[in-house]
């Protein structure tokens, strides 16, 4: 499936060569599972958690501590949904664009700050889980299903009649649509992190000092862009569905 | 594998790549440029002005990232060379 390592072949492998497409397999059940992917998801999931977890133990009237910024990372992540949603329809989607948001965050971010090079793996490296289109495409997939659903309840059947309006020309562009929203979503977020990923191991092989600095701060500021987009934009999917 | 394969690849990669790169670089600039604008005029909107302006950028960044997909997926998972 992937047959070659660009780098390898390259007078670039003394530090070490670019790694893509190369994972760590988990074999459970007959399936391969890419394990890398799978650990890095743990470790954000059992954050995000602990977070959540912290922030409720001890509730107060007046909060304080973790209570009050998680109450401020809600109240963003929320804003975001009302943004799109409106003011009256967004309440019962803002558990979902949130963790959405939280969890693209959390991946990217765990990808960008925490040094996982340090851990060796049989094969594969650990890095962000979003810069492996397996789990971009899962979760652009559920955006979609998402907002199926959402559109289903809210008109039943007639939802489908969106697909005939302005004018019944348009039909097949109209269901072409419901193709690329999930594509561009996933491509978006994967080319995003890898490029940012490989950049920098790129400009670490060739200058391992210093220099790659300012480009880990792009790739940590991009990540945080990146993760509101896919928000943004799950969002505004959901709110066209919906109206 | 063919060298023929590899050395088209090559090529086509980097084109895929440097041609996302002419639209988006434009569009950029005009977004930025018409904000820089928006802030001289009203500089009390600034924030709201940032915000847009980023959200729009990286719609526009997504263009030239859908080249680069293309050009890594011919690099690295190149399906003419099995």
């Amino acid at each position: 499936m992937y047959p070659f390592n660009l780098m390898n072949t390259s007078l670039l492998l003394s530090g070490g060569g670019v790694e893509v497409g190369v994972h760590y397999y988990w074999d459970i059940a007959g399936i391969s599972l890419h394990g890398q992917v799978f650990i890095v998801m743990w470790f954000v999931i059992i954050l995000l958690l602990g977070a959540a977890i912290l922030g409720t133990a001890k509730l107060d009237r007046i909060p304080e501590g973790w209570q009050n910024f998680m109450e401020s990372v809600i109240e963003f992540t929320s804003d975001i949904a009302k943004n799109q949603l409106g003011e009256s329809f967004y309440r019962p989607w803002v558990p979902f664009i949130s963790t959405l948001f939280l969890f693209i965050f959390g991946c990217n971010w765990a990808g960008a700050v925490i040094p996982w090079k340090l851990i060796e793996l049989p094969e594969g490296e650990l890095a962000a889980p979003t810069n492996d289109i397996n789990t971009t495409v899962a979760l652009s997939l559920l955006v979609s299903i998402f907002y199926f659903y959402g559109g289903l309840r809210k008109k039943g059947l007639g939802y489908f009649k969106r697909y005939i309006q302005p004018t019944p020309i348009l039909l097949p562009i109209n269901i072409l649509e419901d193709f690329t929203k999930p594509l561009s979503l996933s491509f978006r977020l994967f080319g995003n992190v890898l490029a940012d990923e490989l950049t920098v191991t790129v400009l670490t092989i060739l200058v391992p000092l210093i220099v790659p600095l300012p480009i880990m701060g792009l790739g940590i500021f991009a990540g945080s862009v990146q993760a509101l987009i896919f928000s943004t934009l799950a969002a505004a999917y959901i709110a066209e569905a919906v109206e | 594998m063919d060298s023929i394969i590899s050395a088209a690849s090559v090529i086509a990669a980097g084109l895929s790549i440097g041609l996302a790169a002419i639209g988006p670089g434009i569009g950029q600039g005009q977004a930025a440029g018409a904000a820089v604008e928006g802030i001289a005029r009203q500089p009390e909107a600034e924030n709201q002005i940032r915000g847009t302006l980023l959200l729009s950028l990286a719609f526009m960044e997504a263009l030239t990232i859908y080249g680069l997909v293309v050009a890594l997926s011919l690099l690295f998972a190149n399906p003419f060379t099995s």
